[in-house]
């Protein structure tokens, strides 16, 4: 708990962890409070086409809704879809990493393999396909877009259970008898923590990103629910007569997988002991 | 049985894929290990003294594995023998640390900085003991100040790197006597410390052994620290005991060319050496060995039979063993 404090710390007092944390904080915050904030409920039908005003600050779709009120939901989905995602994978990629890693042999070459054949896929198709398997909706993405999650974090995991695991201290609690578990729990993940961590916020921009792509192609959320992904796909024909309706959505994905991008790298100049002064 | 270990045609195997043979990096170890006795294990880098003794943990992993036809018996706490090579696992973590125990190389990588000295210590305890928690933190003190480690009681509170390496050492002997095993093993364990703090250590070691009752294996490539601390010494080359023999016989009767050059290229304070003597050449790699003797290639004394036949292991006076052509064998069939 000290230490998290800790890298909070380090990381506030880093130009580009501060703006990666604002940036992340705003979101979140806008995500949560989007029901306060949101001037009209998101599927709210009026006067279409209106471009950006006071009365509508983003302006509103080819159903006259307001868009500044479905970018806010659409935060919501976002956020949801990307924070579950990437705890599926990462969940999963943890499991199966250490189990790689440390136990190594026919379970690491069984483990691997099955990684290796989910990597060669792209995995924006990988994820397609999925979708496909599945279904459309908020939950079947979220699960495609976990398992497409998880060789990554696998991958990462394993590398650093493997270094770990070659440690002289790890080794001298071997020698003394201690067993499997607590071995693994508390000699061994404090070392995968920080590669991790910094896993996990690049992760989650990723599949944000990927949520929107699944979305734009009409695999993942469904209309009328508000993701920045199928907003994109509705304004498609629309950009024309009215830019607005697809800029919103548009610079909001944007901004959003650059603030995940630099906080998840401010946090691995944190993290890495390797890469400090 | 009358030994507390023996070792007997112990080969370690390397896996080098199905379609290949294994590489034997050691091979045809017989050690007899007394009670209470100081038994030194010398050999230059790469020669399997670490890997023979890894295997007495039962800690080798893939792709080292134990050779077929190797015997490591020892004789437990209750009476018991217990062959080590068949142990399951459970039983083998059992004796890990309770029975057997090691001192590593590096005190400063030996202990995990995540924790506090007592945690590390009460985690050897709570695998082998029902002890609670005040009893844990009692023996914890105990054991500290008996390896003489100054404010034992702050000590314990610190994180490693609070402590210098000779302190890590120091706990790190602590760590591996507290539960008062039979056999402890050595590896190397002044090699990263400085020479005054080496001496102080060994001290340590040999007081603790005569109050503990508990054997050493003492690993090591450091000639004096066998001199200074053991009774009975083997030495290895290339995966093989070349010469095993008392102290004061390999000192002053060295039998097999390899320990004589061994010997010859220490130096000696205030001695009237002008070059330092090394043996030429370099140790063969694993897998190449050729079908005579093993350090036929290096040898001054090499003759044709060296590179043809393998010596074997003779007695070649009482308590004295050396793999070495020019040794023969005092009576046939007692090796």
């Amino acid at each position: 708990m000290k230490s998290f404090v800790e890298t909070l710390r380090k990381l506030w007092a880093d130009p580009m962890g501060k703006i990666g944390m604002v940036g992340v904080f705003l979101l979140l915050a806008m995500a949560v409070c989007a029901p306060l904030i949101a001037p009209y409920p998101y599927d709210q039908i009026g006067m279409r086409f209106q471009s950006p005003s006071g009365e509508h600050l983003f302006g509103t779709d080819k159903f006259g809704r307001d868009i500044f009120s479905r970018v806010l939901y659409g935060a919501q989905v976002s956020i949801q879809v990307g924070v579950i995602a990437v705890g599926i994978g990462a969940v999963f990629g943890y499991l199966l990493g250490l189990a790689a890693g440390y136990f190594e042999g026919v379970v690491d070459r069984v483990i691997m393999c099955v990684m290796d054949v989910l990597f060669a896929f792209p995995s924006i198709l990988l994820a397609i396909f999925i979708s496909a398997v599945l279904g459309k909706g908020i939950g079947p993405t979220m699960v495609a877009i976990g398992i497409v999650n998880i060789p990554v974090f696998c991958r990462t995991v394993r590398a650093a259970v493997i270094s770990a695991k070659g440690l002289e201290y790890v080794k001298n609690a071997k020698s003394v008898g201690v067993k499997t578990w607590p071995i693994l729990v508390r000699h061994i993940s404090p070392n995968v923590v920080a590669p991790f961590t910094v896993q996990v916020t690049l992760a989650l921009s990723g599949a944000i990103l990927t949520e929107a792509t699944l979305s734009f192609l009409g695999m993942g959320i469904q209309p009328p629910s508000p993701s920045w992904g199928s907003m994109l796909s509705e304004a498609r024909a629309d950009m024309a007569r009215a830019p607005w309706v697809a800029l919103f959505p548009l610079l909001f994905i944007v901004v959003t997988i650059l603030v995940f991008n630099i906080l998840g790298d401010a946090l691995r100049d944190v993290l890495d002991p390797k890469l400090k002064v | 049985m009358k030994h507390l270990l023996e070792m007997r045609n112990l080969s370690i195997d390397l896996f080098r894929g199905k379609k290949l043979p294994p590489v034997k990096l050691v091979e045809g170890v017989d050690i007899d290990i007394d009670k209470k006795q100081n038994f030194g294990v010398v050999g230059e880098s790469g020669c399997g003294k670490s890997i023979t003794c890894s295997t007495l943990m039962g800690l080798l992993s893939f792709p080292l594995s134990v050779g077929e036809g190797s015997s490591l018996r020892f004789l437990r706490e209750d009476g018991t023998e217990s062959e080590l090579t068949s142990l399951s696992r459970a039983e083998m973590r059992k004796i890990r640390g309770k029975e057997i125990s090691m001192i590593f190389q590096e005190p400063m990588t030996a202990l995990d900085p995540m924790y506090t000295i007592e945690d590390q210590i009460n985690e050897t305890l709570r695998f082998h003991t029902d002890m609670t928690r005040a009893q844990m933190h009692e023996a914890a003190l105990e054991m500290l100040r008996k390896v003489k480690i100054p404010r034992a009681a702050e000590i314990l509170k610190d994180y490693p790197h609070h402590l210098s390496g000779g302190m890590l050492q120091r706990v790190m002997i602590a760590i591996a006597l507290i539960n008062n095993p039979r056999l402890l093993i050595a590896d190397e364990p002044t090699t990263a410390l400085d020479v005054t703090i080496q001496a102080q250590i060994l001290d340590l070691m040999n007081d603790l052994r005569e109050s503990y009752d508990t054997s050493v294996i003492m690993i090591t490539h450091d000639l004096g620290v066998i001199a200074e601390t053991c009774e009975e010494v083997a030495v290895f080359y290339a995966g093989q005991v070349i010469e095993q023999a008392s102290v004061d016989a390999i000192f002053h009767e060295a039998a097999h060319p390899y320990t004589a050059g061994l010997l010859r290229s220490v130096t000696s304070l205030g001695g009237a050496q002008k070059t330092l003597y090394a043996i030429r050449g370099t140790v063969p790699t694993a897998g190449n060995f050729s079908a005579g003797c093993r350090f036929a290639e290096r040898c001054e004394y090499c003759q044709e039979r060296c590179r043809k036949e393998a010596p074997p292991l003779a007695v070649i006076a009482p308590g004295h063993t050396c793999r070495c052509w020019l040794h023969p064998a005092q009576k046939e069939g007692t090796a």
